[in-house]
């Protein structure tokens, strides 16, 4: 399985775990949330942030240093704010080939790198404690379109079976292709494209004709449109309180940064 | 090092400002309401299978690559392809579940963000992707240069989507739009050929295959032009309105402003002789995009205004 399509789930029997997924999706939303409305510059209260998500994490297992590296992910985009540096004005501190960097600029930069990265891992606290299949009822639970869940519900589990046909036609082509060392494999680029356009054509034909088969057996099977599932579980409010906390705690050190910033 | 193309495009949180982030899940609210409607009629109960399989396929596409030139490789978006194969409503079903994915299950985009995500490279690409390539139908005739108007129809989708993405960070404040208009778009222009190639290629393949798959969507594509036209309306609206923008700062509000003036003292045709070259000041920017909103404002009441009257007509 290729690297990239790892799930972030990780099995296990922690109180993050055992949360109910609809209590742990508002959570990780209000968690996104309460990062993205601290305002930037106040590196005290991003410190308290992560070390309160650090402590949700320790709930489900998760060491704050495996949760900092899965969210590293986000890392690459932030180049689009990159130009913040030299753009906002302030103060100059350094000289880059002629462009001035303020430091108004990275401060902000830095702001926005920083949000960005708790921001995922509050949105990992979902992915690695919850099978995909609990997030999806709890999105049902919250008023998601039934239809709308049910797609992404049917994407995900053709989802691994496609991605393997992709791999094994990428796997074929490789095969074929083959090149001397520092020479490109194949013909010109209207080749490559044509040989890279008839894979996607050839993985829909397969992909749409595997959705009239699944339509098929459905329907045999007495499918007419409505996807049953159980009633979910009566809200455990005992736990659903405790997952309150580190939600107060975020709206306080929200709070706290505003007060700072005045201050400051 | 893997960078999938598309990760330019996927917002993480923090990027954007929470008002902005949550305009873009009002726009996506709306369009999923009209995308679930549309295609109910359409397909019925056959709805959830066809679309989910089709969403993972979409997912599995993306892993396709091809090397293009100096180390840069070809890669799939989708939401041309799907929406000139399916159907626009059913693309952008299709889309946003791909987009919702990428953010529940690999982080892939953020998910306050997935609002304004789902909306760039789901709902309008895929619109905007589809309308262009009916137009030009419409234009070259149906059997003319398919191949050739799919292509130019899927680079337009990737094009309108970086632009979008553009315009939503500038609005955050996370980038300036002077740097991250032209930025984006450089970028989406190589992408997006791409995207092109690959696009004719797999509908070059599936016409030689299954022609029948190939058919108009005619009946299936209600209204998707004209809310194409409506959400570049809205992210016009969104980009000059001082509501939305969390922190614009003094000159950028100023220019607003007199973007607004002039766009109320003068008819919009008299916008064009003050033409200037873009991205030199903001004033001339947002004079143009004034321009631009103005325009399609105008285009809109129009369209909306004949299909009045043809419908007072017909019955």
């Amino acid at each position: 399985m290729n690297p990239v399509f790892r799930e972030r789930y990780q099995q296990g029997t922690t109180a993050l775990h055992r949360l109910d997924a609809r209590v742990k999706l508002v959570m990780a939303l209000l968690l996104a949330l309460g990062v993205s409305l601290t305002p930037e510059g106040v590196w005290p209260v991003y410190a308290l942030q992560w070390c309160l998500i650090a402590a949700v994490g320790a709930a489900g297992g998760l060491s704050a240093w495996r949760l900092g590296r899965a969210a590293a992910v986000a890392l690459p985009f932030t180049l689009a704010a990159a130009a913040l540096v030299f753009t906002t004005p302030g103060e100059p501190v350094a000289r880059a080939g002629g462009l001035v960097i303020t430091g108004a600029g990275l401060a902000r930069f830095l702001s926005i790198v920083l949000k960005s990265w708790l921001a995922v891992q509050a949105a990992l606290l979902l992915a690695m404690t919850t099978p995909f299949d609990d997030i999806l009822a709890a999105a049902r639970s919250l008023k998601v379109p039934d239809t709308l869940v049910a797609i992404v519900g049917f994407m995900y589990r053709y989802l691994y079976v496609l991605v393997d046909e992709a791999q094994s036609l990428l796997r074929a082509r490789a095969a074929r292709s083959a090149a001397l060392p520092g020479k490109p494999s194949g013909g010109s680029l209207r080749w490559r494209a044509r040989v890279a356009g008839g894979m996607v054509g050839s993985l829909f034909l397969r992909s749409f004709e595997r959705s009239e088969r699944v339509y098929a057996a459905m329907l045999s099977r007495g499918y007419d449109g409505r996807l049953r599932g159980f009633a979910p579980p009566p809200l455990d409010w005992r736990s659903a309180g405790w997952a309150a906390l580190p939600v107060l705690l975020m709206a306080v050190t929200v709070v706290l940064a505003f007060v700072f910033r005045s201050s400051a | 090092m893997f960078l999938p193309p598309v990760i330019a495009l996927h917002i993480p949180d923090g990027f954007l400002s929470v008002p902005v982030a949550a305009f873009g899940w009002l726009l996506l609210v709306a369009a999923l309401a009209a995308a679930l409607r549309q295609t109910r009629a359409q397909l019925g109960e056959r709805q959830v299978p066809m679309m989910g399989v089709i969403a993972a396929f979409v997912f599995a596409a993306q892993m396709i690559n091809f090397p293009v030139a100096g180390g840069t490789s070809g890669h799939l978006v989708g939401g041309a392809l799907v929406a000139i194969l399916l159907g626009p409503w059913a693309a952008v079903l299709v889309m946003t579940s791909v987009i919702a994915v990428q953010a529940l299950l690999f982080q892939d985009g953020g998910l306050l963000a997935l609002g304004f995500n789902a909306v760039n490279m789901g709902v309008l690409s895929a619109l905007v992707g589809y309308t262009v390539f009916r137009q030009l139908s419409r234009l070259a005739g149906e059997d003319r240069g398919y191949l050739l108007r799919a292509g130019i129809a899927a680079w337009v989708s990737v094009e309108v989507a970086a632009a979008a993405t553009a315009l939503q960070l500038a609005v955050s404040g996370t980038s300036p739009l002077t740097l991250a208009l032209p930025a984006m778009l450089g970028i989406h222009a190589a992408i997006g050929l791409g995207e092109a190639l690959i696009t004719a290629g797999a509908l070059a393949f599936i016409r030689q295959t299954r022609p029948d798959l190939l058919q108009s969507h005619t009946a299936a594509a209600r209204g998707s032009g004209w809310v194409a036209a409506g959400l570049v309306i809205a992210l016009a609206v969104a980009l000059v309105s001082p509501l939305a923008s969390s922190d614009p700062d003094g000159l950028e509000r100023v220019a607003i402003d007199q973007g607004f003036e002039e766009l109320a003292q003068e008819p919009g045709y008299e916008l064009l002789p003050d033409y200037t070259i873009p991205f030199v000041e903001h004033e001339a920017l947002t004079t143009i995009l004034a321009g631009v909103l103005g325009v399609l404002a105008v285009a809109a009441v129009t369209y909306g205004l004949a299909r009045f009257v043809r419908r007072g007509q017909s019955v």
